[in-house]
């Protein structure tokens, strides 16, 4: 028993670095209709800014908050730069770029800092914190940290009139700038703080899986399938997505532990994790691609 | 897309077939490792014109392909490790296997298009390896370790060493496929499967069965980048499931939009340029570091990266292709104006 | 009165199709002027030019200022309001939201409070709904909110795409009884593109009729309403 709430536990605070990767690609999605393939990688070099700040001497939050802030330039910055120019260009050259940009932050980021494992810090006091048996003191730090991100985001959202604006320019780019929104800007801005949640995801899901050039490759499909469980497009049901994905991955594991104790045979474990997110992606795109609080969006001909 | 001049197809065949034959005269230009180089890209270029069938021509993107290429190469090595099969032998039940994987994948992918195509591709992409290391599969597949094999022997006694007779084995093969794969799209099926990519709605109302043509070019073109796969587990003589990994995909995508996405000719073009790159990226590092002074390991996908982002903006159309716009628009001004259009025009729709 | 807006020789183009030739006229401050015109003459095209929101040539000038090639957003800043086609609600945001956006470039809190006030005054239906979301209002509520949306900007000029289109009789002529007043009490200059010709006709005081692409007869709308062809081709009598 005391196992099996361990593994809700964990899969939680995985849940919450799913649902951060995954509200990061929602975000994209809703104001340009885009699949960012490359946003794992972006929150991983990131990390990397992080861990280079500290490695010369910086304190975790400095390196953090430093890092966040680079994320959201460099999101700005390539959404200005990059993505501005090819407004209307076909999907397929789309995709392209962001591969593109993919397969560039990865090579950069072993160029840089080679692809050694590293060793990432954990920020949260390991004494006093956690609750003993059953979530550990770094585990909860990430699902509480990111709860407070996701707050943020939330009141930002919901509350502020650039926020607004910013819903606005993703529902309705011509009659947004029919107020007066910048809309180009929105994107861009969009953008930034789709990088800095990454950020966010990256430098806490660092102490769990290690530094390494290809940490994300995972998480980042694990998020995919968290968005399309939550329905893409819809920013809550992503973060409801993520932490569902992330309990239903440990789940899986756990009873696939359980069967092979029992039976002896073995069917799924841990090195099943990457085959079970291909299972609910296509499970999900083909079944329910609206999700489970997706609106179900009538495709124009 | 530009159809290649019949005439230049059949003298660089023929200088194809000649180059091999002047290794006694200059052994230093001709050497046996350039000639296995030359066999990888020629696998290169096969398994990109594979996925230029089904990106290029019908118009669904994949980023999977790697996944294919690894089931066409674990096929062949399995039966040459298990059933001691000939190498030849293997091939075409590569190419059935990968046909029936390819086929079934592309049934779920036909609800979808587009980004979402290209997520579930993505996904099939990063969890192959896995797939392969899975426990219930490691006696085929060896596991981590992968499958050590031999290189294929000359035949028939024939007058060659190992990598001549591989370079003219891979050859033959590529051009039977080419020219396969030419008929193809020159019959009503490629222009079924072209209207499909074109005009999905007409060709859909036009009474061509837009289900059966999507899936079934998914198994061809599965089937084509899983013949290169099961040439490259003779060529290199080894499989493990990490060489399979999105890397590959990424190879395959800047093959295809090098060469041109919807082109043949193209797509050989691809799959050289990308075997190049990855051949030079070591030689490229090396400069960076010592003669520009930079402390940098600059490797191979910093280079597609760039590659591929560059491309978007200039030539949408690939080398091969634009090329071929600036040729005709030398020629006749105006036409490119025009054929631009026409391209948006399929863009859009 | 100065001419608060004059477009002269302007042109539109959607792709390579061109569908505004040469249109000019010249709005008064504090007048209702109409653009009357069959299907495809251009009207709509008029007002999305203006808020260069297609691809234009000729001169747009806004107070005395060339608007021609402005940014759209910046263009509304200098307080013109659109009220386009098909409404432009914001589907999935509430009606307090959609009127909230519509405030965005406002600087002065108190004035779009009273602003806000004013505006439900007009459609007190809105305020009923101010958190419901703007997708699920009736088509006359969500004309009253695009109205609104474009009065919370204050201002000068409103552009209003055919405000009647798809309502009931009664709700078209409550919203242009506010039309006048909005007019009349705050001073908006209004361009008003209508099918409706009778009922535009009678709110503008002047009027411009466009087809394919030009303007081939303009003046008071009493005059223009007394037109044979007018009346033969957009009165039908």
């Amino acid at each position: 028993m005391e196992q099996f709430l361990q593994q809700i536990a964990s899969g939680l605070a995985n849940g919450a670095i799913y649902a951060c990767v995954a509200l990061a690609l929602v975000m994209i999605y809703v104001s340009t209709d885009h699949i960012n393939f490359a946003q794992g990688e972006l929150a991983m070099f990131s990390t990397y800014i992080s861990w280079q700040l500290m490695s010369w001497g910086a304190e975790f939050w400095v390196a953090f908050a430093v890092a966040v802030v680079f994320s959201f330039v460099m999101g700005v910055t390539i959404e200005r730069v990059i993505l501005r120019p090819l407004h209307n260009a076909p999907v397929l050259s789309i995709v392209v770029v962001f591969i593109g940009l993919l397969a560039i932050c990865n090579s950069m980021a072993g160029a840089i800092w080679s692809y050694l494992i590293k060793e990432y810090p954990s920020p949260f006091p390991k004494s006093s914190f956690g609750i003993a048996g059953v979530i550990g003191p770094h585990q909860l730090g990430v699902v509480l940290v990111t709860l407070v991100v996701l707050g943020l985001l939330f009141v930002f959202f919901r509350y502020t009139s650039l926020g607004l604006a910013m819903r606005a320019a993703a529902q309705n780019p011509q009659m947004a700038r029919l107020v007066g929104v910048r809309v180009d800007w929105m994107l861009a801005l969009g953008w930034g703080l789709a990088a800095s949640v990454g950020a966010v995801a990256g430098t806490m899901v660092a102490h769990i899986v290690y530094l390494d050039p290809n940490m994300m490759g995972g998480i980042l499909l694990y998020a995919f399938a968290s968005a399309l469980v939550g329905g893409i497009g819809n920013p809550g049901g992503a973060v409801i997505g993520g932490f569902i994905v992330g309990v239903l991955e440990n789940m899986v594991a756990y009873a696939g532990n359980q069967i092979e104790k029992i039976t002896g045979v073995y069917i799924i474990g841990n090195g099943e994790k990457l085959t079970v997110a291909l299972i609910i992606v296509i499970f999900v795109l083909t079944v329910k691609p609206a999700g489970l609080f997706g609106r179900v969006v009538v495709k124009r001909v | 897309m530009p159809a290649f001049p019949k005439k230049w197809l059949w003298i660089l065949l023929a200088l194809a077939f000649l180059v091999p034959l002047l290794q006694p005269l200059l052994p230093d230009v001709v050497s046996n490792y350039r000639l296995f180089l030359v066999s990888t890209m020629i696998i290169a270029a096969i398994a990109v014109l594979g996925l230029n069938l089904l990106t290029g021509f019908n118009g669904q993107i994949s980023l999977g392909h790697s996944a294919f290429y690894a089931v066409g190469a674990y096929t062949a090595a399995i039966l040459m490790d298990k059933l001691d099969m000939p190498y030849y032998a293997t091939l075409p039940i590569a190419a059935v296997m990968c046909f029936i994987v390819g086929y079934l994948f592309g049934l779920p992918a036909l609800k979808l298009e587009g980004h979402y195509l290209a997520l579930a591709t993505f996904a099939l992409a990063l969890s192959v390896p896995q797939i392969l290391k899975y426990k219930w599969l490691e006696d085929l597949t060896g596991g981590v370790q992968g499958i050590v094999l031999s290189k294929p022997d000359v035949p028939f006694g024939l007058p060659l060493n190992e990598d001549q007779w591989l370079y003219y084995y891979c050859l033959v093969v590529m051009v039977l496929l080419y020219w396969a794969a030419a008929n193809i799209l020159n019959s009503r099926s490629g222009r079924a499967m072209m209207a499909i990519r074109d005009q999905y709605m007409a060709a859909d109302t036009m009474g061509i069965d837009t289900a059966l043509y999507k899936t079934v070019t998914f198994g061809i073109s599965a089937a084509y980048t899983g013949i290169a796969g099961a040439l490259s587990a003779s060529a290199i003589a080894f499989v493990a499931p990490d060489s399979f990994n999105f890397f590959l995909s990424i190879k395959f995508l800047i093959g295809l939009v090098v060469g041109g996405v919807g082109s043949l000719a193209g797509s050989v073009v691809g799959g050289i340029f990308y075997v190049l790159v990855d051949n030079s990226a070591q030689a490229l590092s090396t400069f960076v570091k010592n003669d520009l002074g930079l402390q940098f390991d600059l490797s191979a996908y910093t280079v597609f990266g760039i590659i591929l982002i560059v491309l978007m903006y200039l030539m949408p159309m690939g080398i091969v292709g634009g090329v071929y716009y600036l040729v005709r628009s030398m020629r006749s001004p105006g036409a490119k104006a025009r054929e631009q259009a026409a391209l948006k025009q399929r863009a859009s729709s | 009165m100065a001419a608060l807006l004059e477009v002269k020789a302007l042109k539109a183009f959607y792709g390579q199709t061109q569908s505004l030739y040469d249109v000019g006229f010249a709005i008064e401050d504090g007048g209702i002027t109409t653009l009357l015109g069959a299907n495809g003459a251009g009207k709509t095209t008029t007002l999305r030019a203006i808020c260069n929101m297609v691809r234009t040539e000729g001169s747009v000038r806004f107070d005395g200022k060339d608007i021609t090639g402005m940014p759209t957003e910046e263009i509304v800043r200098l307080r013109i309001g659109h009220v386009p086609e098909g409404r432009g609600t914001f589907t999935t945001l509430t009606v307090g939201e959609n009127l909230r956006i519509a405030a965005y470039t406002r600087k002065d809190k108190q004035g779009v409070r009273d602003e806000l006030d004013r505006v439900f005054s007009y459609f007190p239906r809105l305020k009923e709904r101010v958190q419901q979301q703007a997708g699920t209002l009736s088509g006359g509520e969500q004309q009253m909110l695009a109205i609104a949306r474009a009065l919370m900007l204050k201002p000068r000029l409103m552009l209003l795409d055919e405000p009647s289109f798809g309502l009931a009789p009664l709700i078209v002529v409550e919203i242009f009884r506010i039309l006048r007043l909005i007019n009349e009490e705050e001073g908006v200059s209004i361009l008003l593109v209508e099918q409706n010709a009778a009922l535009a006709l009678d709110l503008a005081d002047t009027a411009y009729v466009l087809e394919t692409g030009r303007v081939v007869m303009w003046g008071p709308s009493a005059v223009v309403k007394n037109d044979e062809n007018v009346r033969k081709s957009y009165l039908g009598y």
